[in-house]
Parts: C-alpha cells; structure tokens; sequence
C-alpha cells in the first residue's frame, strides 16, 4: 500500500532531519553529564585559578586550564597572524586578478592542501620544521608553540583562502565599475571597495579558519611539546586544550575524577569553538555590504 | 444524497481505476447538476498575495476550452488549482470550492494521487524524464502499480499512437527521450499522461517552446484528443485559442473578465476589457 | 562566469600595482610551494621503504621491521563502518531538508546544527565516542565505535554535498512526475535519487577521504599501537594509519630507527587520500558534463 509506505518514509526522513539537531545536543549533553562529577567534587574554581594541570597527582591534584588555554591561545594567533593575511592576499588574486588557467591551477591546489591529513602535517613538522626551527633560533629543540602556530595555520590556510574567495566573488561587478568610472585604480578598487563589501564573507572566513586551528589535536599534540608550564615566549612547549585531551585520553581511568575533569576541558573547547562558529554563521548570512 | 455519490465515486475509482471512458455512467450517478469541472467563488492567495479573485466556471465535459489573459494574470495559477498543483508551493491556500466530475477536490478526503490520475497535466516547457522513450511513457502506469511487461508495452504503443508519436519513434524506444526534438518531447509528455488515463487534460501553454511546425502538430492532437478527453489549455496565443478551442475564458488580473464559446468570445465580446485585449489593444 | 568583472589582465599593470599584484601572487606561491615541499619530502624520503613486502606484511622485531598491512586493512575497514553510518543518514537528512520539509524555521536549525557540528573540534568527536560507543553502549574500543565515531565526525559532509546533488535536479522533473500522481516519495525514488546519485557518491567519497586520515577520533574507541593479528569482527580493535604514523613518530621506543617506516606510512596514507579526492572529482566532473548534456 503506497499510502502507508509514503507515511513510513516521511517520518524515516524527518527522523534522520531531526537526528542532526539530537547528535549535536547529544554531544553537548555527554560533555555536560560528564563534567558534572567533576564540578561537583572540585567546583569550577580551580578549573580557572592560577597553577598547572596535574589532576593525577598523588598528593595534590591541581586542575588549572589557564596554561592550556594560554597555550590555546597562543598557537591560534600565531597561526591566524600567518593564514589570515596570507589567506585573504591569496583569495583577493584568485577572485580578482588570476587568470583562467591560474585559477584552474591553484583552486586543486588548495584542496589537495586541505586534504592533507593533520597527522601528517605534525609529522612534517617533527622532521622538518623542528630542526630548522632549532638551528634558526639557536635553541635545543623546534619542538615549540611556534612550530605549532606555523603547521596550524597551514591547516587554516585552505578554509581562510576558500571561504574568502567566495565572499570576493560574491561581490557585484557593479560596485568594482563604479569605482574603476570614479577614476580609482585597480589596485585601490581591490583594496578600498571590493574586500570592504565583502567584509562579512572574510570574516566568517576567519572566524571558521580560527575554528579549526583551536580544535585542531593531532598537528599540536605532535610539534608544541605538550609541557604543562606557562609559556613565556613561542619558543616554549605549550600544551593546548585538545592536545591534553588527546595526551589523556588513552589511559586515563574510566569515571575518575581524571575522566569527569578531562570532560571539562572538551566542553571548553566545544564551547569556545562553539561560539567561533556561531559568530562566523552570524556573518556569513549577512548580506555583503559597503563599508565607509 | 449528494455525499453517498461521492463514496460511490471513490470507492469505484479506487477499487478499479476506469480504464476507458465511461463518464457517461458517471453522469447518471451524479444527475443533471454535474460539470466536469465546476468552480465556485474561488479565491486563491499566494502568503498574503491575492492571485485570483472569486472564479466561477462550469465547463461540460469533452472539448477544448481555452484560457487566454496577458502575462500574470493567474490564467497558470487557476489551471494549477485543478489538480492542485500548488499544493507543491509553500504559502498557498484557497478558498471556494473546485469540483471535479462531481466531488470536491480540496475536501480533506481527496486523493491528491487520485485526483492527479484522472487530471493530467502537460507542462510550459516539455519535461521528460532522463530515461528511455518507453521508460517515459510507462513511468506512471508502474508507479500505479502496473508490473506486467506485455501490458506495459501495449499502453506505451497505444499512448505513443494517441500522442500522434508512435510512428516516428516505435524503431527506437529504448532510446534516451532527451535525444528527441522539442516538439517530439512535448508530445512524448503528452503521450505521457495519457498512459495514466486521465479523463482531464490540463495544459500549460504547451507550444510556447516549440517551433511553427511542432506547434501545429500539437494543435492537431489538441484537436484529436478532445473527442475522448476534456481539455484545458492555457495560451497567450489568441490566434491559437480562436484555432483549437470550443470555450474561452479570458483572466485579467487574477479574475476571470468573460467565459463563453470561443465563436462568441471573439466575435461579441461582452466586455469592454475582453474586446480591447483579443482587438490587440494591450496585453 | 565572474571572469568579466575581472578589472583586466594582468598585463596592464603596472609600477606600484604591478609591485602589490605580484605581492598578492606570492602569497598563492607559498601555499604551492608548502605543498609542494610537503610532497616532496614525503615522496623522496618515503618511496625508497615501499615495496611489496612493506604493503602485504606485518610489522616485525618490536614494529622496527616489516610492513603496515594491518594498519591499511584496519583503515579500510573502519572506513567502510563509516560509510555505512553516515551515507544513509546523511542523504536521509539531505531528502528531509530538501525534498520534505517545509523551509523554516526547523529546517533553519537544522542547518545550523549541521554547521555547527561541522566545526566541533575532532578530538571532542573522540570523547564523545569514548563515553557514548566505547562506555554507555558497551562496545568498548573497537571497529564499531570508532567507525561510528568517525561517521558522525563526516556527517555534515554528506549531509552537504547530497543536498547539492539533490539540489541540482531540475523542478521540471519532480513536477511532471507529481503531476502523473506519484507520491512524494515515488518522486524522490523514481526521479530524483536515480539522478542525484553521483553527485551523492561524489560526497560519500569526500567524507571517506577526510575519514581515512582523522587521527584524533580514534585515540580512544579502537586503534590499536600493535595488533599481531587482522581485526576479525567489528568488535576488535584495529590498526590505522593516521595511528601508525602518529606512534611511528611519537610513542615508539627508537624513533631514529623507525623513520623510514614513518615516511613510508605517510606517503602511503597521503597518496591513499589524494587518490581518493582525485576519484571524486573526476566523478564530479563526469556528471556535470552529462547533466549539461541533459542525460
């Protein structure tokens, strides 16, 4: 009876619709329930007061996020400090001055960065980035927050250059026109009206390229040397956010005080990365506008 | 009474769809009050938007009538209303009533699969589907549930031949019906409703994407087709609304300015607005 | 298409914009010349370890020696668990979004749940299957949950290229298919599906790809350092490369020593992903050139 098949799989459709929304709320809801214990037992102060992460500590286990948040912070401006202005430079001489076959010959390129696994970046920069970092600077070891910056924003490049080029595109020829009629240069069309009006595209572009470099794990967790100090310069070990959880994850003892702690960290992180995105969706459906 | 009639039409139709034309049964059963199509006080609104505004129209069965007007003046949206169509767009409702051979189209009983069964509808632009010229034409009988391939074949053969297309494509059936000419693909949809067994056929300006030559192939079959169906055909082409139809209606934004037999329409417009449009004086 | 809002080529600048443009080209330069360099290094330093021993055998001598088969096996069978996870989920939320429901205010959540799951770092993927797969449905570290684990973390991605795919099939067909009295769902089967699915096996192949070399989600539900032998249930653990690689050059004993065997793991996982988003995009290209046919 078709009648009754037509109803089976509308509502088949609309669950798998609606499971979206749930396997969203569900990974929410399993950071919250999991972190609970662990506010419960130690309260959310300590997760926030000066000191270093050492919550299998025998004698005194301390539970401060600041260093990694620190740690966090700083691979994530160092990488934008690279990919952004990169990215966007990138983007504007793709959408507006390249030629055909250049487009046709760096657009895959971009992808195939992008699809480059993040575990093999952080290889490269153990083999590669971390010597030459050693022997530029004069120190030890590469091992460091910048090698980490460096390798995090190669990884953001691709979303940053994309995204950009899409809001540059989107841009209506009219306004370049107009411009170019008021007897502007190019140069001054590109840099004064073009990647003004698309303001809100690049933003979202960077915001959802930030959104990556502070989830990013593998890349970090391989070159930054997870060191639980405060970094005092990025040619320090950090340990990030999602490097600790992935330091931790793998032998840490099921329903701990360690495991409900270590579902804290993830939900600062889902949160952070959280808002990121919220914001970059705020801006991306806004519509291009000129800006004075 | 009059609701013991519709059961009776339902259950008939749904039990065993009609396989030939055998309204005139259907006209005993409903008595002398029955129109093919009958439309009472419709209103129709897109979201906020009036499109149409209070239509009335009883038109008998078989024949050819046509719905003249200038561009946006809902001639396509009435049409899309009989078999409900707009059902597909979001925002849409109606008010009135719109009855079919007797029943209420929009009552919440309605089949919409039924309805749509017995009013086909052949589009602006010929769509056929991206599959073979047969798998085309036995698209809706299998979705009906026909199986049996020597079945199949025979509707392909006879809706082909109604279609006035059997001859030029029987050699190559199996070929992608995209690979066909625009007038051959709209009279491959046409041939394509016809396998449904409609008893209703809804036109949308049929021949506005195809060449001179095409068009009057397809006003033939208009022509051909009104013996056995109840056509309805919507044009911007007054010349062909003269040439093909027995009955004009002609709309003027969203209402229905005159309706009558084409031979009069053209000739004794009543109103003012119908003769200054088919003289050419706007439109 | 955008070509002509292009300003002018290139070879009408000059001085100072002449100066800025190449500026701008540097910066597209880098990123060819990291990729490149990437490549490079892989390829020089990882080709002279592959052979066939290397790809049919396993690791040997405390992992010094020998090959990764286990690790090639068990990424494509966690692969294939994800697969079967998300694509028909995945198109499922696609045909909801974009076939049944009525655009609004859900299907706008339900977009920005998809973006925003998107964006959920992947190491809280792992988390999440480490407390819900591994812990609450009890299959502890293995195929499953990671395979689950990672079909969540490619969900937004099949979710988006099947609704593109949908989205490309032209109205005229679901409107003459409505119009013979099919039901909404006949549509979809019967007309839209059959057309929309190479754009749907473009995105499928996608979310395979970027599966295959997630590190992060399998930490903790189900990659395994050494497994001596082949995972023989979706219930084992397994071996993958993103993990071999990431051991081979963090966690193992002697790193010096197991070098090569990183490079020659990392070539092979990259060339695997690379082969993977080629065959993606010759299907893409493939079905766009026929739907411009209109076959």
């Amino acid at each position: 009876m078709p009648a009754i098949t037509e109803k089976i799989m509308k509502i088949i459709f609309w669950l798998s619709g609606m499971a979206i929304i749930f396997f969203l709320a569900g990974i929410m809801f399993t950071l919250l329930s999991n972190s609970i214990p662990a506010f419960e037992e130690i309260g959310l102060k300590p997760f926030f007061t000066d000191g270093v992460w050492r919550p299998s500590a025998f004698a005194e286990p301390t539970y401060s996020l600041l260093n990694m948040i620190m740690g966090t912070f700083m691979v994530t401006a160092g990488a934008l400090a690279f990919a952004v202005p990169v990215g966007i430079a990138a983007a504007a001489y793709l959408s507006e001055i390249a030629s055909p076959w250049e487009r046709e010959f760096f657009k895959p390129i971009v992808e195939i960065l992008a699809g480059i696994p993040s575990v093999v970046l952080g290889f490269i920069g153990l083999v590669v980035l971390a010597p030459l970092l050693a022997a530029v600077f004069n120190i030890p070891s590469g091992i460091n927050a910048l090698n980490g910056a460096i390798l995090v924003g190669v990884m953001a490049l691709p979303t940053i250059i994309t995204l950009a080029e899409d809001a540059i595109t989107a841009v209506p020829g009219e306004y370049r026109h107009a411009s170019l009629a008021l007897g502007a240069t190019r140069w001054q069309t590109i840099w004064k009206v073009t990647i003004p009006a698309a303001f809100s595209g690049i933003s979202a572009a960077v915001m959802l390229g930030m959104g990556r470099a502070i989830g990013e794990t593998m890349t970090v967790l391989m070159v930054t040397g997870n060191m639980i100090a405060r970094p005092t310069s990025y040619l320090d070990s950090v340990r990030t956010l999602s490097a600790n959880i992935a330091v931790e994850i793998g032998d840490v003892v099921f329903n701990s005080l360690h495991f409900h702690a270590l579902f804290v960290v993830g939900l600062v992180l889902f949160m952070i990365t959280f808002i990121v995105n919220l914001m970059a969706d705020i801006l991306i459906h806004r519509k291009p506008e000129v800006n004075r | 009474m009059m609701m013991q009639i519709v059961n009776t039409l339902k259950n008939e139709n749904k039990l065993h769809p009609p396989l030939t034309n055998n309204s005139s049964e259907e006209s005993a059963l409903t008595g002398k009050d029955h129109f093919e199509v009958k439309v009472e006080n419709l209103q129709f609104f897109y979201g906020r938007k009036q499109a149409l505004f209070d239509i009335n129209i009883e038109a008998q069965e078989k024949g050819v009538t046509a719905l003249i007007g200038p561009s946006g003046c809902g001639k396509t949206t009435f049409l899309r209303v009989l078999n409900r169509m707009n059902d597909l767009v979001t925002d849409t409702h109606l008010e009135g009533r719109v009855c079919i051979q007797g029943r209420d189209i929009y009552d919440p009983a309605t089949d919409v699969v039924e309805l749509r069964k017995r009013v086909g509808m052949v589009f602006q632009q010929p769509n056929p589907f991206p599959k073979s010229i047969f798998d085309n034409i036995a698209y809706g009988p299998r979705i009906h549930g026909e199986k049996n391939k020597n079945r199949l074949s025979e509707i392909v053969e006879k809706s082909l031949q109604g279609a006035a297309l059997w001859d030029e494509v029987k050699d190559r059936l199996y070929d992608p019906a995209l690979s066909l000419s625009g007038g051959q693909q709209q009279r491959l949809c046409i041939a394509r409703v016809l396998a449904v067994q409609p008893k209703i056929l809804l036109m949308d300006e049929p021949t506005s994407a195809v060449d001179p030559i095409a068009t009057q192939r397809i006003e033939d079959l208009v022509r051909e087709l009104c013996r056995d169906y109840t056509i309805i055909i919507v044009t911007h082409n007054m010349q062909q609304a003269a040439r093909i139809s027995d009955y004009t209606g002609f709309f003027l934004q969203g209402e229905l300015i005159e309706w009558g037999e084409t031979s009069r329409i053209f000739t004794r417009p009543r109103d003012q607005r119908t003769e200054d449009y088919i003289t050419g004086r706007f439109g | 298409m955008n070509r002509n809002k292009n300003i002018s080529s290139v070879r009408e600048w000059k001085g100072a914009e002449l100066a800025g443009c190449w500026l701008l080209r540097f910066s597209l330069i880098l990123v060819l010349f990291i990729l490149g360099f990437i490549i490079y290094d892989l390829v020089s330093k990882g080709l002279e370890v592959i052979n066939w021993e290397f790809l049919s055998d396993s690791p040997r001598v405390g992992m010094t020696e020998g090959g990764i088969l286990p690790a090639i096996i068990g990424t494509f069978y966690v692969t294939l668990i994800t697969i079967a996870f998300a694509v028909p989920f995945g198109v499922a939320a696609a045909i909801y979004l974009n076939e049944y429901a009525v655009q609004g205010r859900i299907t706008r959540l339900v977009r920005m749940a998809l973006r925003n799951l998107a964006g959920v770092p992947s190491i809280v993927f792992g988390l999440f299957g480490m407390a819900v797969f591994v812990k609450l449905f009890g299959f502890g570290p293995s195929l499953i949950a990671a395979g689950f684990t990672l079909g969540l973390l490619t969900l937004p991605v099949t979710v988006t290229a099947a609704e593109e795919a949908l989205s490309t099939v032209p109205r005229s067909y679901r409107e003459g298919s409505f119009a013979l009295g099919a039901t909404r769902w006949q549509v979809v089967r019967t007309v839209v599906l059959p057309r929309a699915m190479p754009g749907i096996l473009t995105g499928t192949i996608l979310g395979l790809a970027r599966a295959a070399g997630e590190t992060a989600p399998i930490l903790a539900t189900g990659a395994a350092f050494f497994l001596p032998y082949l995972p023989d249930s979706v219930f084992s653990q397994f071996m993958a490369l993103p993990y071999h690689l990431f051991i081979m050059s963090t966690q193992h004993h002697d790193i010096a020593a197991v070098r090569p065997i990183a490079y020659g793991t990392a070539l092979v996982l990259v060339v695997l992903v690379f082969f993977l988003n080629l065959v993606a995009v010759v299907l893409r290209r493939r079905f766009r050139s026929r739907a411009a046919k209109g076959l």
